[in-house]
């Protein structure tokens, strides 16, 4: 198994901590006048998507990560997985609930994905910044109110759940920040 | 290109303005040589070095570049140079971060006949004039600092137990790489961690009577045996400063730097030449009552400017020399 050293630090190296995949954001070394040297280190999990701060020991290792990142295209969801494909390849992965639980409301059948890999298997999923969904069920609202200056909940075709503007009707197609879970406009 | 004129020229104003220090309290400058067949012993500081041509020498010769001048200037005190300064480069492998750089200024100046606090008070008004401001300053033991920022009433018995409780107490993120009964370590993770953010927060510190085992080359003290004639000068969290009451008895030199070796070996590290020129004149001559200070000129030149990385204020960082 590979291993990196703290020398070895920088923002974006990806190593094993309690067997999680990690990627370091910022890492600081640490060295008073004459005294051991340190390195500050704030890296995220990449399972949790949860920030961490440690402080390592100059000179010490730790496994590094077999983490990548991949654009793959969205198949399907058979109740248990969500299956992704690699387009040139063909190859197919499924991810497990708990990779897309925070996006699988923004999942949309043959949009690309940028997926993380972690030793093959995939831990998270980022879809594309801005999709396009119908509304399904919203409240009829006012016709005339064009100023955009209320506001009501609309359910999409996925199941998210976005404030809307009150003019949007039941049956047409927004278009949705995915990083923010924000409406951005009518689509035409 | 007005901002880099602009912040060169500052620069160049805090060189004239140290010089001008040094000059009107008669304490000449020295340019000490770079390279040297020996290098400093000392675990935590890595020298470079260098294969160099001497000619009478069929082989190439390792030369070290100086981590820091004071052999070659001790050696010039015991000669009689009387005060000296060096104003220039020096280079300390592997430290890159927002306070280091491989390569970096540093000024260097003994005062014959200075007590420890005689020097102290020197660096602190040297601090003043170049950051053009009077300071609140703050004097604090080693010990009582660590009463007054760790709620660790006596370093001098305190247990590894005292000092994790005293960072888990104080939100320190978790510590990878430590032996449970690495005491020394404990305690400097205490300094570094929790005591030092608090340290010229407000102004300027001065951390004194460091403990004997992290005496460096200076005295023991002769009131308290437990501890060393050095200080650091501290301005923002930065430790700006390091300085001693300097010891002269060449066969404590010597018995420093062979413990310095023998801990290189049990460390792995590689083994360096001891200064031989600077024991024999130790031996042979005396290095005159003497207190001496290496201050970071890129750190003080930091803080005059308020930058956050000392590269900022530099014309070329490593990366990009």
């Amino acid at each position: 198994m590979a291993t990196y050293s703290t020398t070895d630090f920088k923002g974006g190296l990806k190593f094993l901590m309690d067997g999680q995949p990690c990627s370091i954001v910022e890492n600081t070394q640490v060295r008073p006048g004459k005294g051991q040297a340190f390195n500050r280190v704030k890296y995220r999990n990449l399972v949790t998507g949860k920030m961490v701060e440690n402080t390592f020991k100059a000179g010490e290792k730790v496994e590094a990560a077999d983490v990548v990142e991949t654009d793959l295209q969205y198949l399907y969801n058979d109740g248990e997985f969500w299956h992704f494909m690699d387009e040139s390849s063909f190859e197919q992965y499924q991810a497990p609930e708990s990779a897309v639980a925070d996006v699988k409301k923004w999942l949309i059948e043959q949009d690309i994905c940028t997926v993380t890999l972690f030793n093959g298997q995939p831990i998270a999923a980022v879809p594309p910044k801005q999709i396009t969904l119908e509304v399904t069920d919203t409240d009829p609202g006012l016709k005339g109110d064009t100023a955009g200056t209320g506001g009501k909940p609309a359910t999409l075709s996925t199941g998210a759940v976005v404030q809307v503007p009150l003019f949007v009707q039941i049956g047409e197609k927004v278009i949705v920040n995915t990083e923010k879970g924000e409406y951005v406009s009518r689509a035409k | 290109m007005i901002n880099r004129r602009n912040t060169l020229q500052k620069r160049s104003n805090l060189l004239k303005q140290v010089r001008a220090f040094f000059y009107a309290r008669s304490v000449i400058e020295v340019d000490t040589p770079i390279l040297s067949q020996a290098a400093t012993p000392d675990v935590h500081l890595p020298s470079l070095n260098t294969q160099v041509q001497v000619p009478g020498n069929s082989e190439k010769q390792t030369y070290y570049l100086h981590t820091s001048p004071e052999y070659p200037m001790k050696r010039l005190l015991c000669e009689g140079s009387g005060d000296i300064f060096y104003l220039g480069k020096v280079f300390r492998d592997a430290d890159l971060s927002p306070r280091h750089q491989i390569e970096f200024t540093m000024l260097e100046w003994y005062r014959i006949g200075f007590s420890m606090q005689d020097l102290i008070d020197e660096v602190i008004e040297l601090v003043q004039v170049v950051m053009e401001q009077t300071m609140l300053i703050e004097k604090l033991s080693y010990q009582q600092a660590f009463a007054k920022y760790a709620q660790i009433n006596d370093v001098f018995s305190a247990s590894v137990e005292d000092y994790q409780a005293c960072l888990t107490q104080n939100n320190i993120p978790q510590i990878i790489g430590v032996d449970k009964d690495d005491k020394d370590l404990w305690e400097q993770l205490v300094l570094t961690e929790v005591i030092e953010p608090h340290l010229g927060k407000d102004g300027l510190s001065v951390l004194y009577h460091f403990p004997a085992k992290d005496a460096a080359l200076a005295q023991i003290s002769v009131e308290n045996p437990q501890v060393a004639e050095r200080f650091e000068l501290y301005v923002k969290g930065v430790e700006l400063a390091n300085g001693y009451h300097e010891l002269a008895d060449s066969d404590l030199y010597r018995q420093r730097f062979e413990a310095s070796l023998k801990q290189r070996e049990q460390l792995g590290l590689t083994q360096v030449p001891l200064d031989e020129n600077l024991l024999t004149t130790l031996s042979n001559k005396t290095l005159p009552d003497c207190s001496g200070v290496a201050l970071g000129i890129d750190r003080l030149f930091a803080l005059q400017q308020n930058f956050e990385n000392i590269q900022q204020g530099i014309c070329f960082g490593i990366e990009e020399a």
